[in-house]
């Protein structure tokens, strides 16, 4: 067991990194696995090498250029790490977009990146690439893994990844020199990623990171925690996300930890129990899904097995909260908290695959205290990152021991962190980014002096901790004059597992409102248990006893509220947030401005005296087709 | 194992010649024809009770006509039982769902291999040599070619009356494919499902029957008017019994008899969602 012990120099990159921990653990180690075929595929670093080799120089004959860039999409895959990892080895530069991007958002990213080749995994993002090429006439090649669906596609400028590598073995034999002396040309201060921000407010901006500001996050992030080249990490969140790349790619490089893919993104939860990762690093959204699970579960058992569970929680929840205010584990509570473990937490932990969790972080948005208490009741190290795409994706977490619930730590090794007078968080450090491509009005705003401006509002807490209040832009101001923030009370409410998404308005308004989406799972089955019937999510979230159900949930976040930021009304949604329909980012926060304008008749009717909402709203779907919706949401005061 | 002939892309697999079939007075077949060319899609339509189960019952073998001869691959099988037609390559879905309920998708999916297991008791109970060469091959038919193909991977230790219908469909697919059939009859696999669904199944259909791997004959009976027209090779009207055309999908649309009898005023593709 081996630390990562990975000196960074300015002269270090990426794949300079990945060739030198390929010679040094070989064909000795699993570098990844992927499951297939319901089996675990292990794939050594050689092979690893042997891929990423005669991928590059497959793309360098077919044209690849160092700067050119390469954008992919499709699922997590050891494929899509090979081309990322290839076209950095050969000078690129990746771009990775969402693999449920919708057509315009390809679009853009592909034609403001000046994207020359493409990597899609199936057939689908093939015809995705296909459809936009008039349009995009930058894209020179167009890639893709999976043959299934491919057979009548005969495009002489689609090639498969496999051929790519044929062509990658005939240059290999003719320059054999060449892939080292390709990966040896390039410095740390070339761009290796181009990331795109899905931004709340505006288009997509792209951030140029170079492998210097990765390979410093990673560094400094495993000077925190360390992890171990026996530990195991799960991938399976989107390769678009800073936060993938991190742990695939900056730390997973630099420590040799072994990255696993799950077979399909359906099954990813079963398959991360499987493996019981070391290491984990995932947006709340997911932190949420979990909880919410258990608490269904619990409804659902039977009685003798909710009273172990509330047993083992209260315990728990007395224990986290010991270490929450730093005070002394007296003898008896260990005894007690070894029986929780023994009797359900346990076993709850193994069904969750966080049995051999270590180091378990959450970001991206904001957490509720209440799944943070949820986890840590449960002995789960749950901790908080704050960074953005522009710092390499981390700044801020919490340390060991020191973990507290409503800030999110402590400025990781080599970072500083500063409020301005207006309540902005500014942070500096090497991993922070080299500008906005083509976009020198956007790079001005955000960096000034290495400084990076967040568009957050916090404060340093007096325990150094750092907290991150809202957006600034988001933050309402109460009728009584004092600021809130909206994200605060929307994380409330998602601890409820009936509600799976949730908006408070009320911003300069007399009271606060919100509008509910219902989890259709959950509150279905609610539904189903009390013989309601239904068949459609409108219809069930419009229920009465449904908008009940709702208003006992809010009732029980509004408890700890000061009165004006208590919600007085709200209205059921007749569909949940979607990022296809533009409501959320493509990580899942929500675009508020968006959501304000295009519900505007709700919020019109949450501040007048009607009960009764008529909505006439047309859904587009995925493939263009278009749905008319109609129907009455009705509003009910609290 | 019964041998039928090895036959060539665009040959006859199946052949029907005259078949009578009624209960008691009521005539579900008379003096049907059929004739399927390996590696088409050949569809059979009619409003319900055309007879159209009956004759999917009659080329399976589950039904026996009274009158008139059933051709597979040029072997008259009038006489021989289901699972003899099966061993020639005849496979099958229902209408009806007729999954194992309490089974998992795994096992109601290995049941269709059944017919390729040729393994004896004692080498079964101790699983050693052949037993085990065929579980090896078998699974790596199952995982790789029908589980992959499929997309149920998510699914496959479930129990099949706990999945959605939709999904069930999509099983009942897989187990009748797990048989590597030459010739898949499919008895309105879109029905009850919804939109996404519809494409996903029409999908599946045409790779088992594109795809070089698989290059399945399927005869396909359907309300979905949208679907059949679309990727129909041939389409086979029946009504009452009596049949009214087989051509291609548009001398059927064109057939002013199939319109009038099937179709009525409307536009055919009326019925898509």
């Amino acid at each position: 067991m081996t630390e990562a012990g990975i000196e960074i120099t300015k002269d270090l990159t990426i794949p300079k990194l990945f060739v030198k921990q390929c010679r040094k653990y070989g064909k000795n180690k699993v570098a990844m696995r992927e499951k297939e075929f319901g089996i675990w595929i292990p794939f050594t670093w050689q092979d690893y090498y042997d891929n990423v080799k005669y991928l590059a120089l497959g793309m360098v004959s077919l044209g690849l250029k160092p700067g050119d860039k390469v954008a992919m999409i499709g699922d997590n895959r050891p494929e899509g790490l090979w081309a990322e990892m290839a076209a950095l080895c050969a000078g690129g530069v990746a771009v990775w977009l969402f693999q449920d991007c919708m057509m315009d958002e390809v679009k853009f990213i592909i034609d403001h990146s000046d994207t020359k080749f493409f990597v899609g995994e199936t057939q689908e993002e093939v015809d995705k690439a296909l459809s936009i090429r008039k349009e995009c006439p930058k894209m020179e090649w167009i890639l893709w893994d999976d043959p299934k669906g491919m057979r009548n596609y005969h495009q002489d400028y689609l090639i498969s990844l496999n051929k790519v590598q044929d062509l990658g073995r005939e240059l290999d034999q003719k320059e054999p020199e060449l892939f080292e002396n390709l990966v040896a040309k390039g410095t740390g201060g070339d761009v290796c990623l181009l990331f795109y921000t899905s931004g709340t407010t505006s288009l997509p901006k792209g951030v140029l990171l170079s492998h210097w500001n990765m390979l410093t996050m990673g560094h400094n992030l495993m000077a925190v925690d360390p992890c171990y080249d026996t530990d195991d990490f799960v991938s399976y969140l989107p390769f678009a996300w800073i936060g993938e790349q991190m742990m695939s790619i900056s730390c997973g490089l630099q420590v040799g930890y072994t990255v696993n893919f799950p077979e399909e993104p359906d099954t990813a939860q079963d398959n991360i129990r499987e493996i019981g990762p070391h290491v984990m690093f995932a947006p709340p959204r997911l932190y949420e899904g979990m909880t919410r699970k258990v608490q269904v579960k619990y409804i659902d058992s039977t009685w003798i097995k909710r009273k172990i569970y509330e047993f083992a929680t209260k315990i728990g929840y007395k224990a986290a909260n010991l270490k929450f205010d730093k005070k002394p584990v007296t003898f008896s509570m260990k005894l007690l908290s070894w029986v929780a473990h023994a009797v359900m937490q346990k076993k709850l932990k193994d069904h969750l695959g966080l049995s051999r969790l270590r180091h378990c972080y959450t970001g991206g948005a904001a957490m509720g205290p209440d799944h943070f208490r949820f986890f840590h009741a449960l002995g789960v190290n749950l901790k908080q990152i704050y960074g953005q795409t522009e710092i390499a994706g981390i700044s801020v977490v919490h340390r060991d021991g020191d973990v507290k619930f409503d800030t999110v730590g402590t400025p990781i090794p080599e970072t500083e962190v500063k409020i301005t007078e207006e309540g902005e968080i500014l942070s500096k450090s090497p991993s922070v980014f080299l500008g906005y491509y083509k976009n020198e009005e956007a790079t001005a705003e955000a960096l000034v002096d290495g400084w990076l401006h967040s568009g957050d509002r916090g404060f340093i807490d007096e325990d150094g901790h750092l907290v991150v209040f809202d957006r600034s832009k988001d933050v309402m101001t109460l009728n009584d004059g004092r600021p809130f923030s909206p994200q605060y009370l929307e994380t409330r409410l998602k601890f409820s597992p009936f509600i799976e998404e949730a908006w408070a308005i009320g911003d300069k308004r007399e009271f606060i409102t919100a509008v509910m989406c219902i989890d259709y799972a959950v509150v279905g089955k609610w539904a189903d248990d009390r013989k309601l019937n239904y068949t459609s999510y409108p219809e069930l979230s419009q229920k009465p006893e449904v908008y009940d159900l709702i208003q006992k949930q809010i009732e029980e976040a509004n408890k700890d509220l000061p009165g004006p930021a208590k919600i007085n009304k709200f209205a059921n949604l007749y569909k949940v947030f979607d990022a296809d329909d533009e409501e959320l980012t493509r990580t899942s926060k929500l675009r508020r401005a968006f959501v304000m304008d295009r519900y505007k008749d709700i919020v019109d009717a949450l501040y007048s005296d009607v009960d009764v909402v008529h909505m006439d709203t047309t859904i587009t779907y995925e493939d263009g087709r278009e749905q008319r919706i109609k129907t009455d949401l009705r509003v009910q005061k609290l | 194992m019964v041998q039928g002939r090895q036959i060539k892309e665009g040959d006859t697999i199946l052949k029907l010649e005259d078949i009578h079939m009624s209960f008691g007075k009521v005539a579900a077949l008379a003096g049907v024809n059929l004739e399927v060319k390996k590696g088409e899609i050949h569809s059979i339509i009619g409003p319900n009770g055309a007879g159209k189960t009956v004759m999917m019952n009659c080329i399976n073998g589950l039904y026996k006509p009274q009158k008139g001869n059933i051709y597979l691959k040029g072997e008259r099988v009038n006489d021989l039982r289901p699972y003899k037609r099966a061993e020639l390559g005849l496979s099958r879905t229902f209408q009806k769902l007729e999954l194992f309920g309490g089974m998992t998708v795994l096992d109601n999916i290995r049941l269709g291999r059944h017919i390729h297991l040729k393994s004896g008791i004692v080498s079964g109970s101790i699983y050693v040599g052949k037993t085990k060469q065929e579980e090896v091959s078998s699974r790596k038919f199952i995982e790789e070619e029908i589980i992959d193909l499929l997309e149920i991977q998510s699914i496959r230790d479930q129990s099949a009356h706990m999945l959605p219908y939709g999904l069930q469909k999509r099983v009942e697919l897989g187990r009748a494919l797990a048989l590597n059939p030459e010739l898949l009859l499919l008895d309105e696999p879109l029905a009850g499902l919804n939109l996404e669904e519809v494409e996903d199944m029409a999908r599946f259909i045409l790779d088992i029957n594109e795809e070089k791997r698989w290059r399945v004959t399927c005869i396909l009976v359907e309300h979905d008017m949208g679907v059949v027209m679309d990727i129909s090779n041939r389409v086979n009207v029946l009504n009452f019994g009596v049949q009214i055309t087989d051509g291609t999908p548009e001398e059927v649309q064109q057939n002013p008899a199939v319109v009038k009898a099937y179709l009525g005023e409307d536009d055919l593709y009326s019925t898509r969602r």
